[in-house]
């Protein structure tokens, strides 16, 4: 067993026996509790309802339908997941230093990009046994519940959506271990992230439509052409905010029938039969938000490298 | 035993103008035990993490083990062990668990490290807490865990930064005691930084006197102190019962006394520096002029004042170069 290993389990350990740790668990899973509890409740109603082409997708629906008292699980990650990886990772590497015991351990005959992967990959692993075993429970659930099969397209687009939060949550883990990095106080940093999170969530959306409502001539005096070029000028703006790519990309992988993102045109419509889209079109829908949040959390890691590879470290 | 497992070869670093560690050139032997002392902020720490590559010399090399410490770092760590100042361990832990998870870093399987854990914990008298919390642990216990740790990689060279530092006199003794038989009964080479003369000059083989980033002086102790007796001559204090009617008569006086280099009178007090050891010439002298001697001391030179002498004038102005030797020129200069 070589030293990236003992640091990783080290670090799972660590969070496992935490209270932290046991704090957020016992809130994710109370969260999705409640969400399954509510589409299980509206699951029949929703399985029947004949408009809609993806009623046969039973476990879909029970991770989606909702009688909008609570949000579904995936929009409750949205904002969960963030906050969730920032509480595992905002004090990585600056405890460490406070604690003096970072010295030590750069002083032992280790990598430090090994130091810094380990406090990366330890909580991500936390993570997705957390969101894998929680998705698994619902299935098995479900099974025994309904006794309906699942199909197999379900159970790729269900692990598909596991995936997306995992690297969600990844991007949220990169973010904060490398403000643990930049800010000496494990609360400064903390702060900081939770000032990024919430900027993204509240006000980015606003502050988006602010500008647009300033800038842009007003719809009623647009040609429908240039509409539909300054709607997608304005959902590109948003998807810079990692929340709106994931819940672009997890709406997508849980509802077969969503086509397409942006706006569609009458043009476009005619002629299509509303039915759900194949496994690999949804995939090709959703690439481009999936490549940009792996892009985000490589960004995040590779500033977090530079800056702490070849930085003096001492009390 | 006697090559040199240290060797530093204009050694610098700078932070921005700053220069931390000027041109260090210093070169220790395996086996030795070497004292690098100097005030706070002297550079000693930043001397130490470049010799374990754990940051960079702005210019110079470091050799440690014949190993480049800027380019393998990784395999100067295998074979030091480092002790910083202010070591902290993880709370949650307890003191084994803590030694055992360093081992394993340093590629020691999980029985091999219990094993050793368990001998360097009895070697270092903590075997009584070993299944404690090292949350619990107080400052002396948590130098003496330190240590363990250093040790149970076996190491070649164990650097120590101010291990002494908060601790009680006894637990110091017991430190260094442990320190010094550890050098002997298994060769190992030791470096310890630190602040305290008195310490360092007891288990230290050689010393070296390292002010704002300069190596002043290195040698072993009673080469410092003879040459510091031998260039500044001997000092004799005299106290009078009562003051003498004509100070200036009786200065003149003893200046007229062959190699006498300077005379002070202060009230009761006279000092008088000479090259040459005649303190029985001047209390006759004095007797003979009427003074009213109380008592005579004639002044030798300890460690503390070598201590002094360096550390209480920072040397940036009246400094040309850093030798490695004491020049009698400068020990001079500074004591007129």
């Amino acid at each position: 067993m070589n030293a990236i290993h003992v640091l990783i389990n080290k670090e799972v350990s660590d969070h496992i026996r935490s209270w932290r740790f046991i704090i957020l668990i016992v809130l994710i899973v109370l969260t999705f509790t409640a969400s399954l509890y509510v589409s299980a409740s509206n699951l029949k109603s929703a399985v029947g309802n004949m408009q809609d082409p993806d009623q046969t997708f039973l476990y879909l629906k029970l991770l989606t339908t909702t009688d909008n008292s609570i949000p579904p699980f995936h929009i409750f990650l949205n904002f969960l997941a963030p906050l969730l990886a920032i509480a595992l990772g905002f004090d990585s590497i600056n405890s460490e230093q406070n604690g003096g015991t970072l010295t030590r351990l750069i002083a032992q005959p280790i990598y430090r990009d090994n130091l810094l992967f380990a406090k990366f990959s330890g909580p991500l692993i936390i993570v997705a046994t957390l969101f894998t075993s929680l998705v698994l429970l619902m299935l098995g659930g479900g099974l025994l519940l309904t006794g309906v099969r699942i199909e197999i397209q379900e159970l790729f687009r269900i692990l598909g959506f596991v995936i997306i939060s995992i690297i969600y949550v990844g991007f949220w883990l990169a973010l904060a271990v490398l403000l643990s990095i930049c800010f000496k106080q494990p609360a400064t940093s903390a702060l900081t992230a939770i000032g990024i999170w919430l900027f993204f969530t509240v006000f980015f959306p606003i502050v988006v439509n602010l500008v647009i409502r300033s800038v842009l001539p007003h719809p009623n005096f647009l040609a429908e052409e240039s509409l539909v070029r300054y709607n997608e000028l304005i959902l590109n703006i948003l998807r810079l905010s990692p929340g709106q790519l994931y819940t672009d990309a997890t709406t997508v992988l849980l509802s077969p029938s969503v086509r397409s993102l942006g706006p569609i045109t009458m043009e476009q419509m005619v002629g299509a039969i509303p039915a759900p889209l194949s496994l690999r079109n949804s995939i090709l829908i959703v690439w481009p938000q999936v490549s940009s949040l792996l892009a985000a959390t490589m960004v995040c890691f590779a500033i977090s490298y530079y800056v702490f590879m070849r930085r003096e470290i001492r009390q | 035993m006697n090559y040199p497992i240290i060797e530093l070869k204009e050694l610098s670093k700078n932070y921005g103008s700053l220069k931390a560690v000027d041109n260090l050139n210093l070169t220790i032997n395996k086996g030795e035990i070497f004292g690098l002392l100097g005030p706070n902020g002297a550079g000693k720490t930043t001397s130490i993490l470049m010799m374990l590559g754990l940051t960079e010399p702005s210019h110079g090399t470091a050799i440690v083990c014949s190993e480049n410490s800027t380019r393998n770092p990784i395999r100067v760590k295998r074979k030091v062990g480092y002790l910083p100042d202010n070591v902290g361990f993880y709370n949650h832990m307890t003191a084994i668990e803590n030694l055992i998870f360093i081992a394993r870093l340093n590629d020691i399987s999980y029985n091999e490290a219990a094993n050793r854990a368990l001998e360097v914990l009895k070697r270092v008298g903590l075997t009584h807490a070993s299944h404690k919390k090292t949350g619990t642990f107080s400052r002396g216990m948590k130098q003496r865990l330190g240590l363990a740790e250093v040790l149970i990689k076996k190491p070649e060279i164990l650097i120590l930064d101010e291990p002494t530092l908060g601790i009680d006199p006894s637990g110091v003794n017991e430190f260094l005691n442990l320190l010094k038989q550890l050098s002997r009964e298994e060769g190992l080479t030791v470096l310890l930084s630190s602040h305290h003369l008195h310490q360092v000059q007891r288990i230290c083989d050689r010393i070296g006197i390292f002010v704002g980033g300069r190596l002043l002086v290195e040698g072993s102790i009673q080469e410092l102190t003879s040459e510091l007796l031998g260039n500044n001559g001997y000092t004799t204090s005299i106290q009078l019962q009562e003051a003498h009617p004509t100070p200036q008569q009786l200065k003149n006086t003893i200046e007229a006394l062959p190699s006498v280099a300077r005379v002070n009178i202060h009230e009761l007090d006279i000092e008088i520096s000479t090259t040459e050891n005649i303190t029985p010439q001047i209390v006759r002298k004095l007797v003979e002029e009427g003074a009213a001697i109380g008592s005579v001391n004639q002044k030798t030179y300890n460690l503390d004042d070598i201590y002094e002498k360096y550390f209480e004038n920072t040397p940036s102005h009246s400094l040309n170069d850093s030798k490695n030797k004491i020049s009698k020129k400068r020990i001079n200069e500074r004591s007129n």
